[in-house]
Formats: C-alpha cells, structure tokens, sequence
C-alpha cells in the first residue's frame, strides 16, 4: 500500500500544480478576440480562395472585424447571400455582389488542333510549357493536363477533348484556375456576360488558321458587324469590352457571324457556338 | 569545451533522432511533404526539445532520483512536458501572436511526441551535466531539422519522378527514408576521430 502511495502522490502533486500553473496563464493571458469574429468567419463559406483579395477567410473575417471600412462585398464564391449576411451580422448596409464565373479563352480541341510532339513528361500544364511551350501546335493555346482542373475547389473544370471546359452552374468564381493557367487563359467575367471570345492566339491569321481551325484569325468581322462598338480586334485578336457590351439590341450577332466561329454564346450548360 | 562539440555533432549526425534511433518518426513521414511545414515543425521541436530538457532535468536530478522514484521517470516527464508545452502556446499567443501562428498548428502535435521524450530520458541515463544536457537537446533538435529538411527535398523530388503504381505514395516514401536513413550510417566514427 505505501509503495503505491508514494508513487501515485507525487505524481498527482505534479499533475496538480502543472493544473494550477495552466489555468492561471490561461486567465491571466486570454487574448481577447473580437467577439464578432467568429459569427463573421461562420458567414463566409470557408473556401480559402482568396478571391476577396485577403490571405484566405480568417484574413477577410478579421478585416472585417478591424476595419469597419472593408466591404462586405469581396466574397465571390458566397455572393449576395453571404454579403447579406455580413451586412446583418456587423450592422452595416447591403452591399450587392457581382457574380463572376471563369471562362476559358481557347477552343483548340482535339477537332481543331494537332499535337506536334508526343509528350511523356510530368502531367502538369506548367512542366509541358517548358518543353517549347507544350505538346499542342498552337503555343497560346490549352496545354490540356488539367492545372486548372486539380486546383478548382469545386470540381466545375474538366479536361473535354483536349480543352479545359468549365461548369458555369458549379464554378464559384474564385479565381484559382485563372491564376493557375500559366497560358493566362482562363479570366472571371461577370456572370450576365453572355458571349465570350475562345481564343487566345495573338499569333497572324496565317499562323493561327494553319494551327488551330477554331481560332481567332483577326478577319475584324465581329468588330463590323457589333452595334455597339463593344469588339475590338487587338494584336490579331477579338476583345470583346464588357462596358459596352450589355443590352445588345442584336444578341450574339457578334458570334453567329465569327468566321471560324471562336465567339462563344452561353447558356447554363455553359458557352457553346453559335452556328 | 571539446566534450560539448562532440555531443552536439553527435547528436546531429552520428545518433540522428529520426535517422538513427528512429524517433519522432511520425512527424518526419507526416508533415514532411513541404518543405515550409518541415522547416515550421524542426523548429517548433528544437524549441520544445529545449524547455523540455531545461524543465525534467531539475525535476529528475532534486525530485525523482533523491527520493528513490526514478520509477516514475517517464510518466512524470509526460506529465511535465505536456503542461509545458500549453504553457508555452498560452504565452506564445499572448506575446508573441507570429510566432505563434508559424509554430502554432505543430506545437500540439509535439506535446507528446517521442522524440522530445526520448532526448529529456537519454539526457539522464547518459549522465550528462545541465550544460550537456541542453547542448544534447540543441543537437537532437538541428538533427531532426536535418533530417527533416533533407528528406522534404527527396520527396519532392519523388513526386516529379516517375513511380510505379504499386509503389505511389506511402511505400516510395518508406523505401526513401530507408535509404537517407542508411546514408547517416556514414558518419559513425567520424566525430570521434576528429579530435583523437
């Protein structure tokens, strides 16, 4: 009996004063956090996607919290239901959002474009641009291995023939894809854009047709026929201004009259052409 | 002064935590896969390892052994490094709130980590002196931040390599730590005779 107790009473001394040591600190040292901040991170979907222009949702939820002049509006993926819940939850007014969804500005597939080399390297976008800017014929154009497919936390890109295609109803709009892309294809447009340009060659006419039979060759038809002055052919490629795009009193006009048919018009199963 | 430099190399090299006794292995498969959070954990060990070594070798030297309780030597030394180890995150995130949050999400993870509790207990058994026992601990820590640090570059040179299916993922990872692991062995004997 006392050779347990003289085992088991240290110990428990031990135990305790550690006990008492940790419970003073911790009530000596609280750090007082902002109690708003943990009903201001619920709100925000948790997403870490840093589209609201801060080191993911814990940074924006502190702004928030420190700087009552952070807009309640950054949040993209969560939109205009999360941007109302902010408002209510920090007292201030409701700030709408503007839905974005990410577009792919290429439509080189396997219909439209020929592998020049046969590449067996890494599956990785960013290791075949290093090998003379990838296994496809056209240098600007989709590297197809799915860079942008494996970092979409929604799982709304896929790699369909050759080209990244994406989901408009699952793509939230955060941007990882676009800054993934090392071709610089992929770009968030409002989510009212109804045409977009799928091509991204600023390569001659001459070079892009004999590359690419989907490819945008700079005939300048599109910038003829737009009522609105809105697409402008730059560096032998279609730019379509949104500014000026809305309300087209002669919808799609632009698309149904492309030449290699590059001008997408979308849907909700996403964009596809228009002839 | 010499004594000092030898037990700091050895403890780098020669007895390497991971690599040589094969302690503290969990971290070293697991949060290895980047070099930051290696980088983030070796530190939060070399730092743990030395409070821990600087908390148990008082209370071994004037409780546990004046007293015939050696016994109790390992659960007491759970004991203390655990309460140490939340002390040390309550302050951390008072005072020091960067630290914290680069050290933050390991230091949990080291509370009870065999490696620091394997260094305060051969601190005793080998009889060192306060002094050595803190330069022990300070070499067994950089020897885990070697070990770490080194196999985080091979496994991110595994990920580009082309691996056989079977051997994806856990397996080529073993099979690597294995043969890092065998090439420590190249140092034994060598600290000695530097200074022979």
């Amino acid at each position: 009996m006392e050779a347990i107790l003289t085992a088991v009473i240290p110990v428990v001394i031990i135990g305790v004063i550690c006990a008492a040591v940790l419970v003073i600190a911790s009530k000596v040292m609280a750090v007082k956090e902002d109690e708003r901040f943990p009903a201001v991170r619920d709100c925000l979907p948790g997403a870490n996607c840093g589209a609201c222009g801060f080191a993911g949702c814990d940074g924006y939820a502190k702004a928030l919290c420190e700087n009552p002049e952070t807009p309640t509006n950054l949040c993209i993926p969560g939109a205009d239901s999360v941007s109302k819940q902010l408002s209510e939850v920090l007292g201030v007014e409701f700030a709408d959002v503007v839905e974005q969804v990410a577009v792919v500005h290429c439509s080189g597939d396997c219909e439209h474009t020929q592998d020049k080399v046969d590449y067996q390297g890494i599956e990785s976008c960013s290791a075949a641009k290093l090998m003379y800017g990838g296994k496809g014929s056209c240098t600007f154009g989709c590297l197809g291995l799915g860079d942008c497919a494996a970092v979409c936390p929604k799982d709304a890109i896929c790699i369909e023939n050759g080209v990244a295609r994406i989901n408009p109803r699952d793509c939230i709009g955060c941007g990882l894809c676009a800054k993934t892309c090392p071709n610089h294809l992929i770009s968030l447009v409002a989510d009212v854009e109804r045409v977009v340009v799928a091509c991204s060659s600023r390569d001659k006419g001459a070079v892009t047709r004999k590359v690419c039979s989907g490819g945008c060759i700079g005939c300048k038809k599109c910038e003829k026929v737009c009522p609105l002055g809105a697409v402008k052919v730059e560096n032998n490629l279609a730019v379509i201004d949104y500014d000026k795009c809305h309300d087209c009193p002669d919808f799609a006009i632009c698309a149904r009259s492309c030449t290699t048919g590059c001008i997408l018009v979308a849907d909700l199963k996403g964009y596809h052409k228009a002839k | 002064m010499t004594k000092l430099i030898i037990i700091l190399l050895s403890a780098v090299f020669i007895n390497n935590y991971v690599l040589s006794r094969f302690l503290g292995i969990c971290p070293f498969l697991g949060v290895s896969k980047k070099l930051d959070s290696a980088t983030g954990m070796s530190l939060a060990v070399i730092f743990v390892m030395l409070m821990a070594s600087a908390a148990t070798y008082p209370i071994q030297v004037y409780l546990l052994a004046p007293n015939g309780l050696g016994y109790l030597q390992t659960i007491v030394f759970i004991l203390v490094i655990a309460a140490l180890v939340q002390l040390v995150e309550i302050v951390l995130k008072r005072y020091i709130p960067s630290l914290h949050k680069s050290l933050g999400v390991y230091l949990p993870l080291i509370t009870t980590n065999c490696a620091v509790l394997g260094v305060t207990i051969l601190n005793i058994d080998e009889g060192y002196t306060f002094l050595e026992a803190m330069v022990n601990s300070l070499g067994s820590g950089l020897g885990f931040f070697l070990a770490m640090v080194m196999f985080s570059g091979v496994r991110s040179a595994i990920e580009a390599a082309d691996v056989p299916k079977s051997f994806r993922g856990l397996p080529i990872t073993l099979v690597a730590a294995a043969i890092t692991s065998l090439s420590f062995l190249g140092f034994g004997g060598v600290i000695e005779n530097l200074f022979a």
